[in-house]
């Protein structure tokens, strides 16, 4: 066993949520008590990130709070865990969204026969397996817990979804699995060729780089094909994303959050950690490839939001759109654009995380998720209106959101290498715009209207004007709704002003990323 | 009087080659001789002890063979040799792969028997007590009731034990085929593996009919098997002039004789060793026999047979014909794509859970066949270790199926498992954790096994066959995932089965099988070490 300084931390942070999980299912009798000692354990969990947070330091070492156990020595295995600043940014975004979503759902009804206890013990569970992912050295250990957490997903998608969320379900899952399998045996032949080179295998991350990277271009790209498979469907790049809209619009509000705000990351975090550093040649020779998926994600992304009718799945080509940026930055092989990226992973959890809880208070207003079902509904509800506006306006990446600071990164960074694809993106920054004041506007603005709305109102007194009906049918947020939607607008407009500290603790880890893949910026001074 | 010596004296053949008794290695063929000698005596109380001891003396027995079996083994594992060692006349190779499928038999035949001998599932086992009675015939219909408590003393004893004996020599079988060291060894063992189970598949207590098919149809395919790998031995004896697996290797290493003998007696044997171990497309009789056999044999057949049976080929592969590898490869590999696809996409379309249990030990039997072509340590040992995590899964899958019941015995109807979590919570939660396993994914014993079997192909340089595998696992998963939609996801049927709280037997028998995948899943390592200890003895 090795470890490094802070690696208590990290391993306390891996094992809480567990111990909770655990806690909160064995409580499943008492809904109340079994919310309280979730929120507790993931409030504890929020501490010790942002103890984590404290702790590491960006010009130190690559990899800090390390520490490895074996595991299975014949081939090789250690449960090896340890943070750069990108997995330390998004450990440190789940630990802040869990609790978020805890107290998002507390008064959610579940499914006739399901119990609270159950469904928190789950968010948990998924909670601790995808801060392993992201804290993973050892690419077996990695493995591991990317398919491990489909597990949880699966069955809070099957369990508490919506009507047709056995389909979804089981479309999420096998779409990840088999992306998941072909990576194993990606990550086999890197193993292989390990142990061909070295005598004995491993899967230890540092070492498979020094051994992948310097593979020839054929077996690089083999490789490569197998992890970005699997990354592609995770992201999702068009044409592997046709699970997330089912997906997402199948599942609870707060598990949207949790699969389009945290587990996609896996997704474009594999891209960063994974196919950059191991295989080098290939990422450069397959880049355009990547580049043509992400820009045609952008667009097909936005031109389908543009046409949705249901809010969640809007919400999930929003995503789509917006994962083909990351995607854009991360290829374009500029550490401009490359911190830009991995801002834009935090900050699109934080937004979309926003945006879709205050689509989950609409739909709780209204109890239908079609567009058209709302209209008018902000002189009811002026302070959900408002949010809604600064959660689509962070989604639109408007100056002063903190979204703004990361795409701007990303489209200035990529110009320099790829100003065709750059340009190309842009236009979906454009029709970002239009999807998103197009949808609000339908939904707020404009005469009361709608099924949804005048289902809300309808009763005794409905006769008179329709804004004051609506005003006394549909209450404006309420001091939990407020309570969870804070931190993320605090988190917002703190990012949208100040952004330096994210991207102090960012910039070294993807310097050194570029450094591994032998690359430089293509304008020195940067 | 002094004729007789000079009588013997002439009668004796000239010459050095005196005839004298094989030197046996008594300790290091103990545990076959225990359970070969247990089975005999389990003959006698049948015919001995009056009907009402028997259950109990023949449970009894059969354990204790079992561990004395596995005692045995364990004591002389402790200074055997590390290569093995060649024993009765050439006739038996104990070696490190042999000790460990032999361990891997007994233990998985201690669940097995347990799951046989639980007479609270179904009341008075699940085994008929006299399967000569002709289905649907009064006697039978007695037969059936006998065993509820409101009947009389002497009809509750009705109940089947000579099972017991059948399985011991059915065991001592498997143990045989996995050391042969000759073909003609090994196709005796094969008979004698065979034989007890063919009658075993026809002693389901409900649905006599189809169990009774069950047997007629394993029986007659059996023999046809049988008799492929007869003839193919025969060939081979021709090719080389005698059974001994080394002497064919010798022979196929470096001699000018015709080809036609050596392939042809090559691929007729294979057939029949295929067939034992279900692999497609010689599967066919294995969703029938899986779904008449009662569940208890089944059980027993799937995960015991499926070792023995890639355990024989596993041997014949390495020790015989491992200088011809080039030309039978490409043939096996087809082979196991061709088993995998079979088991994935017709498990797809079943409705039957124990005919979609089959169908994936079907696609197992392909991802098993991947790791049996790799002839490099690594493809050895990893096979064994896939070998010990299916048995264990699939013994503890086939306990549960014994469990979930309607008023007509078993509901295996997949459509009467709809919302089966909502009211077994536990049970529901077992066996999707079993399904999970089978399926491959993490933290279950099926993941390291599916690893390290498709690893030590990747390095053997069978990649396109490692990929192909891995999305036919895929594909397999979705099946095992229709199962726990239907369980998790689903509406209870209106009067759906429930799950019978099963009795200590049983209860012991899938707690050994789930205990084992999830700490293979976890802590592979020392049975990884068990199962890479050391290679196949060659001469």
């Amino acid at each position: 066993m090795t470890s490094s300084s802070g690696s208590a931390l990290l391993v306390a942070l891996l094992l809480l949520p567990v111990v909770g999980a655990v806690a909160v299912a064995l409580l499943r009798d008492n809904a109340l008590l079994a919310k309280r000692v979730a929120l507790g354990f993931t409030l504890v969990e929020f501490g010790l990130a942002v103890a984590s947070w404290f702790a590491y330091d960006p010009g130190g070492a690559r990899l800090q709070q390390h520490f490895s156990v074996d595991w299975i020595p014949t081939f090789g295995v250690h449960l090896s865990f340890g943070v750069d600043g990108i997995a330390l940014v998004m450990i440190a975004i789940i630990a802040l969204l869990v609790p978020v979503l805890i107290g998002a759902s507390w008064v959610d009804k579940l499914p006739e026969g399901r119990s609270a206890g159950g469904f928190l013990a789950l968010i948990l569970l998924e909670q601790a397996l995808t801060i392993g992912v992201f804290a993973a050295t050892d690419v077996f250990v990695f493995y591991v817990l990317f398919e491990l957490m489909l597990v949880p997903m699966y069955f809070l998608i099957g369990s508490y979804g919506g009507v047709r969320r056995q389909y979804a379900a089981v479309k999420f899952f096998l779409y990840s699995f088999l992306g998941g399998l072909i990576m194993l045996a990606s990550a086999i032949g890197c193993y292989v060729m390990a142990a061909d080179e070295r005598g004995q295998g491993t899967f230890d991350w540092p070492t498979l780089v020094e051994v992948v990277r310097d593979a020839p271009l054929a077996n690089q790209i083999w490789l490569f094909l197998g992890f970005f498979l699997a990354f592609a469907v995770k992201a999702p790049l068009v044409p592997l994303h046709t699970w997330l809209p089912d997906a997402a619009a199948e599942s609870p509000i707060v598990v949207a959050v949790l699969l389009v705000g945290i587990l996609d990351k896996v997704g474009t975090f594999g891209f960063l950690r994974y196919l950059l550093p191991m295989f080098p040649d290939a990422s450069k020779t397959l880049a355009p490839l990547v580049l043509v998926l992400a820009v045609a994600g952008v667009l097909y992304g936005a031109l389908l939001a543009t046409g949705q009718r249901d809010m969640k799945r809007f919400i999930a080509y929003v995503s789509i759109a917006h994962f083909g940026f990351i995607a854009l930055g991360i290829f374009a092989f500029s550490s401009q654009s490359q911190v830009g990226s991995v801002s834009y992973m935090v900050n699109h959890s934080i937004a979309t995380g926003m945006l879709i809880l205050v689509i989950g208070m609409v739909i709780a207003r209204g109890g239908s998720t079609q567009i058209a079902d709302y209209g008018g509904m902000f002189a009811a509800t002026p302070l959900l209106g408002g949010m809604l506006l600064l959660a689509g306006l962070t989604t639109l990446s408007l100056p002063g959101t903190n979204s703004f600071i990361s795409e701007f990164l990303v489209l200035v960074g990529s110009y320099g290498r790829e100003p065709v694809y750059t340009v190309l993106a842009t236009i979906g920054m454009i029709m970002a715009a239009l999807y998103v004041l197009w949808f609000y506007q339908r939904v707020m603005h404009g005469p009361v209207r709608g099924d949804a709305m005048l289902g809300a109102m309808a009763g005794p007194g409905a006769v008179a004007d329709p804004e004051v009906a609506a005003r006394h049918a549909i209450p404006d947020l309420g001091g939990r709704e407020k309570a969870v939607l804070i931190p993320l607008v605090v988190l917002i407009l703190g990012i949208g002003f100040y952004p330096q500290p994210l991207l102090d603790v960012i910039t070294p880890s993807v310097k050194a990323t570029m450094s591994s893949v032998g690359l430089t910026d293509p304008v020195e001074g940067n | 009087m002094t004729a007789l010596p000079q009588f013997l004296a002439l009668a004796q053949p000239a010459g050095p080659a005196k005839e004298t008794l094989p030197a046996i290695n008594y300790p290091a063929i103990m545990p076959i001789l225990i359970i070969l000698g247990a089975a005999c005596l389990g003959v006698l109380v049948e015919a001995f002890l009056p009907r009402h001891q028997r259950w109990g003396v023949q449970v009894g027995l059969t354990l204790v063979a079992i561990a004395a079996a596995g005692v045995t083994m364990a004591t002389y594992l402790t200074d055997a040799p590390a290569a093995g060692e060649v024993t009765v006349a050439g006739a038996l190779a104990v070696d490190r792969p042999a000790l460990f499928l032999w361990g891997t038999l007994l233990a998985l035949s201690v669940g097995a028997v347990l799951l046989v001998a639980d007479r609270s599932v179904e009341p008075g086992g699940a085994l008929v007590a006299q399967a000569a009675i002709r289905p649907g015939t009064i006697q039978d219909r007695e037969q059936r009731l006998g065993a509820l408590p409101h009947r009389t003393e002497a009809a509750r004893y009705q109940m089947q034990t000579e099972v017991f004996p059948l399985m011991l020599f059915s065991l001592a079988g498997m143990m045989i085929f996995c050391a042969a060291n000759d073909l003609l060894t090994m196709f005796i063992a094969l008979e004698v593996l065979s034989l007890p189970l063919y009658l075993m598949a026809g002693l389901a207590r409900r649905r006599r009919l189809l169990s009774q098919e069950a047997a007629v149809k394993y029986f007659l395919l059996g023999a046809f098997a049988s008799a492929f790998f007869l003839y193919g031995l025969a060939l081979l004896y021709g090719y080389a002039g005698s059974v001994r697996l080394a002497d064919i290797a010798n022979s196929a290493a470096g001699t000018d004789r015709s080809d036609t003998l050596l392939f042809a007696g090559f691929g007729l044997l294979v057939v029949g060793l295929l067939f034992k171990g279900s692999v497609g497309p010689f599967h066919t009789w294995t969703p029938d026999v899986y779904q008449g056999s009662p569940t208890p044999v089944t059980a027993y057949m799937a995960a015991c047979t499926k070792v023995a049976a890639f355990g024989a080929i596993l041997r014949v592969l390495s020790v015989g014909f491992e200088s011809i590898s080039w030309e039978w490869r490409g043939v096996l590999f087809g082979i196991a794509v061709i088993s995998m696809v079979i088991g994935a996409v017709l498990g797809l379309t079943q409705t039957d859970i124990k005919r979609m249990i089959a169908y994936s030990s079907i696609a197992h039997a392909g991802f098993l066949l991947v790791g049996a072509i790799v002839l490099t340590p690594d493809g050895l040992s990893s096979t064994l270790f896939y070998l010990l995590t299916y048995g264990f899964t699939t013994l503890a899958a086939f306990g549960m199926i014994s469990l979930v019941r309607d008023a007509d015995g078993e509901a295996t109807h997949l459509s009467q498992w709809a919302g089966l979590a909502k009211r077994s919570p536990v049970a529901a939660a077992v066996f999707a954790f079993l399904l999970l396993a089978l399926a491959g994914l993490p933290l279950t014993s099926g993941f390291v096994g599916k690893f390290v079997v498709f690893s030590a192909a990747f390095a053997d340089g069978l990649a396109p066959l490692v990929v192909i595998a891995l999305v036919i696992s895929a594909v397999a998963a979705f099946f095992y995932l229709r199962v726990i939609v239907l369980m998790y996801f689903s509406e209870p049927a209106a009067d759906g089965p429930s799950v019978t709280v099963p009795g200590a037997l049983t209860t012991a028998a899938i707690a050994l099988g789930v205990v084992v995948t999830l700490l293979l899943g976890i802590w592979p390592a020392f049975a990884l070490d068990w199962a890479g200890a050391g290679s196949f003895a060659l001469h």
